[in-house]
């Protein structure tokens, strides 16, 4: 079989199209390759979605974790100890036992023009219940890195944006958010990466891989099983990793260029990608 | 455990609670716990060592050795911490074996590859298959060790070499001036002083192998995540203790332990840092020394 033959049959096997069947022996390299290739779709969309919604909810804890009012201060520090002190593997366990036992109910929601019945036992699934989780662990370790840049943002920009008679939401939209991103973004960045590292753990917790539809690790896993050979999967969801961490860089340096263009050169913070904060 | 736990059918309430948790079973499951400790024991002085060499090795002259030090610190970087927990055991496992056969079995012709076997003469099996259950156990608790030792060492790694980079310059070169050897000034000035700047990643790093620790699951072990889906899966009547499933509840009991021990060490790692800004050149030993002034 082609290598082409190989790309067309299992490029999108991990999201359900293509050839049903894993191949089963004479693994090829190429195998590997488009194989553990087309699992790292699952990451990427674990890791995209979770940051996506984390960013809001985090910036949400931050807040709430510097508000005047004792009760949302001490939910969002709840919050942020609760996600931060304990594993996400054990997250992973946990959540997952607990949709289990979610009573099976379809709920409808009218959306206007149609209907969508969303259905509990979707909770149960990697695509919506992980996503949950990395969510709000991220949402947890981001709002930490936020607050603390909300108590670095510098008072003079506060004055100033008083003296000019911005308050409230105004005040918070084009003074202390820019100012808190732009002190954060390093922080973030690698808050970033090593999220995109936790998606790799989804399909070794309590979420099965559903048809054997599953992400890099799930793939590379699975030839190291059948070939009982580590030395080339391994690498090879090695290198496929190493290429995203170079991309969140790239684009999070991008984003960090962008929110330090106002500030003479001396003065712009640069990116250094730092360890650690796994989880 | 108690004389009247010998039938568990005719017990209820409390009573039937009490004998449940103190079944043979669970006393394995609270042992697991100390697995868990001696996990964290016995592998930060290791990882420590590891990242010592490592960051000793990044900042070598020799071209080679350095190059090596810095690829080790930073491949954690770029790769998931749980790859490599994936790949160690399994990787090391064989490397041992492959060596074992090269020097046990000399006159061996077959090849070692066989299409999807690893094949190696019965005398290089590791541990040999007659030894007893507990060499196995151990064996395999030694491959996660090291596979936690490798992992955390390149974190290590990565702050001890920051932290020796943080030693103010002025502090070498006054050991250069009172003319000690690079070996001497390593010793004598640099490692001493980098304890305090490497502290809060060490602390972080503390942190992070604690929440590692669920991963030995991952390895074969019999942890306490092992456990907590063993016990806690739902009990037929043909168990001396029906119930439903209750891993829910195992896996909360699981969350307040690491809950607790993150935030135990939170603690001791504050005062630690405390006692080691005494007497430094720092913004916090400043402070300290004009609170008792």
């Amino acid at each position: 079989m082609s290598c082409a033959q190989t790309f067309h049959d299992y490029a999108l096997r991990s999201i359900g199209l293509g050839e049903r069947l894993l191949p089963r022996t004479d693994f090829t390299l190429c195998d590997q390759f488009v194989l553990i290739g087309s699992g790292m779709l699952w990451n990427l969309y674990f890791g995209i979605a979770a940051l996506a919604m984390g960013f809001f909810l985090a910036t949400a804890v931050a807040l709430g974790r510097s508000s005047q009012s004792w009760p949302v201060r001490k939910a969002s520090e709840w919050f942020i100890f609760l996600f931060r002190g304990s594993p996400l593997f054990i997250q992973f366990f946990l959540a997952y036992q607990a949709f289990v036992l979610l009573p099976r109910v379809g709920v409808d929601i009218p959306l206007g023009v149609a209907t969508i019945s969303v259905q509990t036992s979707w909770l149960t699934k990697a695509w919506l219940g992980a996503v949950i989780v990395l969510f709000l662990n991220t949402a947890a370790y981001s709002g930490e890195i936020f607050y603390g840049a909300l108590r670095a943002v510098p008072r003079g920009e506060l004055e100033a944006a008083d003296a000019y008679g911005l308050a409230g939401w105004q005040k918070f939209r084009r003074i202390t958010w820019p100012t808190l991103l732009r002190l954060a973004w390093p922080a973030y960045t690698n808050e970033a990466i090593f999220l995109f590292h936790a998606t790799a753990l989804v399909f070794f917790t309590g979420f099965p891989a559903w048809r054997q539809e599953g992400d890099a690790l799930y793939y590379a896993n699975y030839f190291a099983d059948k070939t009982f050979n580590p030395f080339i999967p391994y690498p090879i969801f090695a290198f496929y990793f190493i290429l995203l961490t170079l991309t969140v860089i790239t684009v999070f340096g991008r984003i960090n260029r962008r929110l330090n263009r106002h500030l003479a050169p001396s003065e712009r913070s640069r990116l250094k990608i730092r360890l650690p904060l796994v989880r | 455990m108690f004389a009247s736990c010998a039938d568990p059918g005719s017990l209820d309430g409390a009573m039937w609670l009490a004998c449940y948790l103190t079944s043979g079973k669970h006393m394995a499951f609270y042992a697991s716990f100390g697995t868990v400790l001696v996990l964290l024991l016995v592998t930060a002085p290791v990882a420590l060592a590891c990242g010592f060499a490592g960051a000793v090795a990044a900042r070598s002259d020799i071209l080679p050795l350095r190059w090596f030090g810095r690829a080790y610190i930073a491949m954690v970087r770029g790769i998931p911490d749980i790859a490599f927990f994936l790949f160690v055991p399994i990787a090391l496992d064989q490397g041992i074996e492959w060596l074992r056969h090269q020097v046990k079995c000399p006159d061996w012709d077959l090849p070692v590859r066989q299409g999807s076997d690893f094949v190696v003469c019965p005398a290089a099996k590791m541990p040999l298959s007659s030894a007893p259950q507990w060499v196995h156990e151990g064996y395999g608790f030694a491959l996660a060790v090291l596979a936690f030792a490798v992992v955390f060492g390149a974190f290590a790694a990565n702050v001890l070499f920051g932290a020796m980079r943080a030693v103010p310059r002025a502090q070498i070169e006054t050991g250069e001036a009172y003319g000690m050897s690079g070996r001497q000034v390593f010793w004598r000035i640099l490692v001493p002083q980098m304890w305090v700047f490497a502290l809060p990643g060490l602390s972080n790093l503390w942190q992070i192998l604690i929440k590692a620790t669920p991963l030995l699951f991952l390895l074969g072990v019999e942890d306490i995540v092992y456990w907590a889906r063993e016990l806690g899966g739902s009990k037929t009547s043909a168990f001396s203790y029906p119930h439903p499933d209750w891993r829910l509840y195992y896996f909360l009991a699981l969350l307040v332990f690491y809950l607790l021990l993150t935030h135990v060490s939170e603690m001791v790692f504050s005062r630690l840092t405390r006692r080691l800004s005494h007497g430094q050149a720092t913004l916090a030993g400043d402070a300290l020394r004009k609170a008792q002034a």
